[in-house]
């Protein structure tokens, strides 16, 4: 399923079956042991009793849970939760409110031996910009300062993964605004395997290396994420913002027209923005719908990006007069949502050339 | 408007009036009775219902609680005391129906242990000791109490005792103690450890000589309440009778009061 | 002067009376009030409904029962016989362990609710952050429980001070051992001595209040706290 396996000591291997009366929940994952993996599904999807289960605050017999080669659960052993090396980020901040915010931090910190402690309170204080509030008390704090707090207090218990409870959903759209870029950073700067629980497609788009789609209770799919948004027998494919997920490599910058040019495998793009430090990392999106399809190279056109593409197969989109195609571009893949008649005028089918032109780029950063 | 509603108020009053006199004619009689007397009370209370129709209404309690009751204004009619100062005070102060007052009874103390052998005939075991608790009514509101205060003082045992007095609030409670082995042994009226035959219950007992406390003359008197026009209430007035008659006064010496 | 040394040394065996049974209960009723407040055994309605029966029981029924179990044929008297203690009933351990019972639902109640009220979550993420369920408990409940654990003392207190029909009825009425207050009153007034009533009566009237209002006041303040 996965298509990055991962080798043996660097994986999270979970395999859990719960059942909670009406609902029950059977997953059986690898996920790999670094960068950020996404929980994804609706509400009532069972991704936070997944994540509740992983972090051991509910206790499931016949489980078996490995992190990076240790086992925290099988037919035998339970590790409860505070012998679990983990860090913890609730939905709601959860400080503690007879706490100081410094208090909060070191809450954790102070519970570890001096060899165990690998992030210090300045980085993680540097790391969420948290510095001015270590005085405060929780309730002197806004929303999103508090979960900020929150997200530095569980790094400062140096976790050997770190869960995510929908940091962001109990955040306005501001708050989240202002995290985010936090939690981007984080993902760049600390090594630390994150599962993150979300419901939002933007979150995962911008912070999630590996995706995994929880449906009624059930893993839908699991993989890396430009691979699975790619996937046209998903939910996520059929739906009018359906697309995928591009990292690219900041190339140059032209300051006379203002655009920034960023290569992938799959060629180059070029997108309105500032200038960046050349080998930056950046993700964009490309939407489905924002993809158009051409048998020829045409530069009689306004639209500025264009790579070549091989169609890789076709599948029913949303409406009866459309279909979703999934390209392959230098080994990334990429979806157009074009009409049925089109496809048929370019008698499109599994193997064709084609040229992808672009017409907008979303920069995720 | 007015008419209706006056007419009820007429009809209210009347049916009040109708009530208070049904209660009036119920031939009931509310009784204080001492603590100490209770068991003889019952006995002849039931047989005074039997003989004469009229019905006792008996409340058993410590003569000094009743006294600050009745001051204050409860609603008994005869006072059986444990005592013969309490109804002279009441005397005094005109709390009675004048020249009612009389002797029911004549208190006997004894020591008394729920455990046999435990009390000689000759009250040795209050020097001897071998014991934690001494068990006595509070001898500031009940006269038992001041009888067996008296009597270790006439031993001379009184100062060697006091530490180990656990007081009761009436001489009913005091028998609790005791009876329950709470405390080895108490001070209790002769009468409380008798049945109904004038044996002795059970456990061992020293009867007090009355040479060692002053008599527990045990007065009773028809109350205010039970008085009416300045006489007293038939029913009121019936047991008075009935306690100074032969019948009561054998159930009285049965339970080993002197008369 | 109205006050005798009668009356002092009943204030005095009251206080201590009261802050013995104070002490006890925070000690015996915490854990009592935690495991109420988190269990999901099924014995949590009769060990709640145990603790809670001296609300509605009268004291002449605490005090027979422990008159008798007390005595020396009664089980626990058996006991602290056989331990070499001696019988409780008139002494003032034995009216420590009557007022423990007695006082027990107004000191664990108010700590089950203030546990309660704490909800899970403090609790998972203190566990999230390696601390194991002894450290939880004092460095996250017990602060975080701080207002249950004074209304607790403050009505603990208070009720032990306002005993009186179980102290009636195995106290005995000892000067300095078992006689506290309420006993004195109850004396005074039965003896006719009014004005000593009055004194201990006004006393008691007094210091109930300020009680209260210490701990009505300290509820509204720490509703703007935190």
């Amino acid at each position: 399923m996965a298509t990055e396996m991962p080798n043996d000591d660097q994986a999270i291997r979970a395999r859990f079956h719960i059942v909670y009366g009406e609902f029950s929940l059977a997953a059986d994952l690898t996920l790999p042991g670094r960068g950020v993996t996404a929980l994804f599904g609706h509400s009532g999807s069972g991704k936070t009793t997944l994540l509740r289960a992983i972090a051991g605050l509910e206790r499931h017999p016949g489980a078996y849970l490995e992190v990076n080669g240790e086992v925290w659960q099988d037919g035998e052993r339970f590790l409860p939760t505070h012998r679990r090396p983990l860090g913890y980020v609730f939905q709601e901040a959860s400080l503690f409110p007879h706490l100081s915010v410094e208090a909060n931090l070191d809450f954790g910190r102070k519970r570890l031996a001096a060899a165990e402690r690998r992030v210090d309170l300045a980085q993680a204080v540097e790391l969420l910009g948290i510095g001015h509030l270590l005085a405060r008390r929780p309730d002197k704090l806004s929303g999103g300062e508090r979960q900020r707090v929150a997200i530095a207090r569980a790094l400062l218990a140096s976790p050997r993964l770190l869960l995510m409870d929908e940091p962001l959903a109990a955040l306005d759209g501001k708050r989240k605004a202002e995290i985010l870029p936090y939690l981007t950073r984080l993902r760049e700067e600390l090594d630390i395997p994150v599962l993150y629980v979300t419901h939002s497609p933007d979150e995962v788009a911008r912070l999630a290396d590996h995706l995994v789609l929880l449906d009624n209770g059930q893993v839908a799919a699991s993989g890396h994420l430009a691979e699975t948004l790619a996937r046209l027998d998903l939910p996520t494919a059929v739906s009018d913002d359906a697309g995928v997920v591009v990292e690219g490599l900041v190339a140059g910058h032209d300051a006379a027209y203002h655009l920034l040019a960023l290569d992938f495998p799959g060629g180059r793009v070029q997108v309105a923005h500032g200038p960046e430090s050349p080998g930056k990392r950046l993700r964009f999106q490309v939407r489905a719908r924002d993809v158009s399809l051409s048998l020829s190279e045409r530069d009689d056109s306004s639209i500025l990006n264009r790579v070549p593409a091989t169609v890789a197969a076709i599948a029913d989109a949303d409406t009866p007069a459309h279909v979703l195609v999934r390209l392959e571009a230098g080994g990334t893949p990429l979806l157009a949502r074009i009409t049925r008649r089109s496809r048929d005028q370019l008698q499109l089918q599994p193997g064709k050339s084609v040229w992808a032109q672009i017409k907008a780029v979303a920069l995720l950063a | 408007m007015t008419l209706p509603r006056r007419s009820a108020a007429i009809l209210a009053t009347a049916l009040l009036g109708a009530f208070a006199a049904t209660a009036a004619r119920a031939d009931e009689v509310q009784v204080a009775v001492a603590a100490n007397f209770t068991a003889p009370m019952q006995k002849i209370a039931a047989q005074f219902e039997k003989d004469t129709g009229h019905k006792a209404v008996l409340s058993f309690g410590a003569t000094g609680k009743f006294y600050s009751q009745i001051r204050n204004g409860a609603p008994f009619e005869v006072f059986l005391a444990a005592d013969d100062e309490t109804p002279a005070r009441l005397e005094k102060e005109n709390g009675i129906l004048p020249g009612s007052r009389f002797t029911y009874a004549i208190g006997k103390l004894v020591l008394w242990s729920a455990k046999p052998a435990i009390v000689d005939n000759q009250g040795e075991v209050l020097k001897k000791g071998g014991f934690d608790h001494l068990s006595l009514a509070n001898p500031k509101l009940a006269p038992y109490g001041a009888a067996a205060v008296e009597t270790m003082k006439a031993l001379g045992a009184y100062d060697t005792l006091a530490p180990k007095f656990v007081q009761a609030e009436n001489i009913a409670q005091a028998y609790n103690f005791v009876a329950t082995g709470n405390a080895l042994l108490g001070f209790v009226a002769y009468a409380q450890v008798l049945d109904e035959h004038g044996q002795l219950k059970g456990g061992s007992v020293w009867l007090v000589p009355g040479k060692l406390y002053s008599p527990i003359r045990q007065d009773a008197a028809i109350l205010e309440k039970g008085t009416i026009n300045g006489k007293a209430k038939p029913a009121a007035e019936a047991l008075v009778k009935y306690l100074k008659g032969d019948k009561a006064r054998a159930v009285i010496k049965t339970y080993g009061y002197d008369l | 002067m109205p006050f005798g040394p009668d009356d002092w040394n009943a204030v005095l065996l009251t206080l201590k009376l009261a802050g013995t049974t104070t002490l006890l209960l925070l000690l015996f009723g915490t854990p009592i009030a935690w495991w109420l407040a988190r269990t999901r055994s099924w014995l949590k309605g009769p060990v709640g409904a145990a603790v809670a029966l001296p609300l509605v029981l009268p004291p002449t029924v605490l005090g027979f029962y422990l008159l008798v179990t007390l005595g020396p044929n009664g089980p626990i008297g058996q006991l602290t016989q056989s331990l070499g203690l001696g019988l409780l009933p008139f002494t003032f351990p034995g009216l420590v362990l009557a007022s423990v019972l007695y006082s027990m639902p107004f000191v664990v109640q108010p700590l089950q609710q203030a546990f309660e009220s704490l909800g899970e979550r403090p609790l998972e993420a203190a566990a999230t952050l390696r601390a194991s369920p002894w450290d939880t408990f004092f460095s996250v409940a017990l602060p975080l429980a701080r207002p249950g654990f004074v209304t607790a003392t403050i009505l603990g207190f208070a009720h032990t001070v306002g005993e009186f029909g179980v102290v009636l009825m195995i106290g005995g009425n000892i000067p300095e051992k078992t006689r506290v207050v309420s006993v004195q009153i109850y004396d005074h007034v039965e003896a006719l001595e009014y004005t000593q009533a009055h004194w201990l009566a006004g006393g008691m009237l007094v210091f109930s209040f300020l009680v209260l209002l210490a701990l009505y006041g300290s509820k509204a303040r720490s509703r703007h706290g935190y």
